[in-house]
């Protein structure tokens, strides 16, 4: 078992390695990444969002219904917390 | 916040820090649309206010929220994105589309208010988690 994790862990690593190399550069302006949606968020996020900062803009209002998983996801995690260890407090309270 | 504090140090420490905080966490909110900042670290320098006094006087401490209000806030700071979203999707838009909102603010005006009131909404939700979290652990009892 350890042995087959090893070598699958080696199998990885140099899939990884080697797809690497196939990276486009940083900060490449032909990558696909800077092609696709960037440039359009650069040349028109003022004008649609009245938004001087690009990460709010992007945040905010394109990818608002992102940023709305990220909020519930944190508040999911402070009342899960609140749930699980206040239970846990008042169970050791009692005997 | 008559009572004395643990010492003159800490004292003066707080009572110097924590107006500062809340003032720079209401100007990181609101200077998100021109420079790196937004609810999310507002959230975060807010909770370090709340915490602060609690911090230094022990669990006695009369000052900042409790752990019901820290619950209330941080959901109706989370409900503030859905309401918005669902707000737009009565009026006639999609959701999530601040341009739909019923602001009586042309196009890119109003999404810039709805982009500072979402902001808003999740420093509230940030401030109240951490708040949650460190009213858990403040009692010793965990």
């Amino acid at each position: 078992m350890r042995a087959a994790g090893l070598v699958l862990l080696v199998l990885v690593g140099a899939l990884f390695f080697y797809s690497s190399a196939e990276l486009p550069p940083t900060g490449d302006p032909g990558s696909p990444p800077a092609t696709h949606v960037s440039p359009r968020y650069i040349e028109a996020a003022y004008k649609e969002t009245g938004t001087i900062n690009l990460v709010t803009a992007v945040l905010a209002d394109y990818r608002g219904y992102d940023t709305l998983g990220e909020t519930v996801v944190i508040f999911t995690a402070g009342i899960a917390a609140i749930l699980i260890l206040a239970g846990l407090a008042e169970r050791r309270e009692e005997p | 916040m008559r009572r004395p504090f643990g010492s003159v140090v800490l004292d003066a420490a707080v009572r110097v820090l924590v107006p500062a905080l809340m003032l720079y966490a209401v100007y990181v909110l609101a200077h998100g649309h021109y420079s790196p900042g937004g609810g999310f670290q507002a959230g975060a320098v807010l909770a370090v206010a709340m915490v602060l006094v609690p911090l230094v006087q022990g669990p006695r401490s009369k000052w900042g929220l409790g752990r019901r209000a820290a619950v209330i806030l941080a959901g109706l700071g989370t409900l503030v994105f859905p309401g918005l979203g669902l707000l737009a999707l009565l009026w006639g838009g999609n959701v999530l589309d601040y341009g739909a909102l019923p602001f009586g603010l042309e196009g890119a005006a109003g999404r810039a208010l709805a982009t500072m009131l979402v902001e808003t909404g999740v420093a509230l939700a940030v401030m109240g988690v951490f708040v949650i979290f460190f009213e858990l652990f403040e009692t010793g009892e965990i």
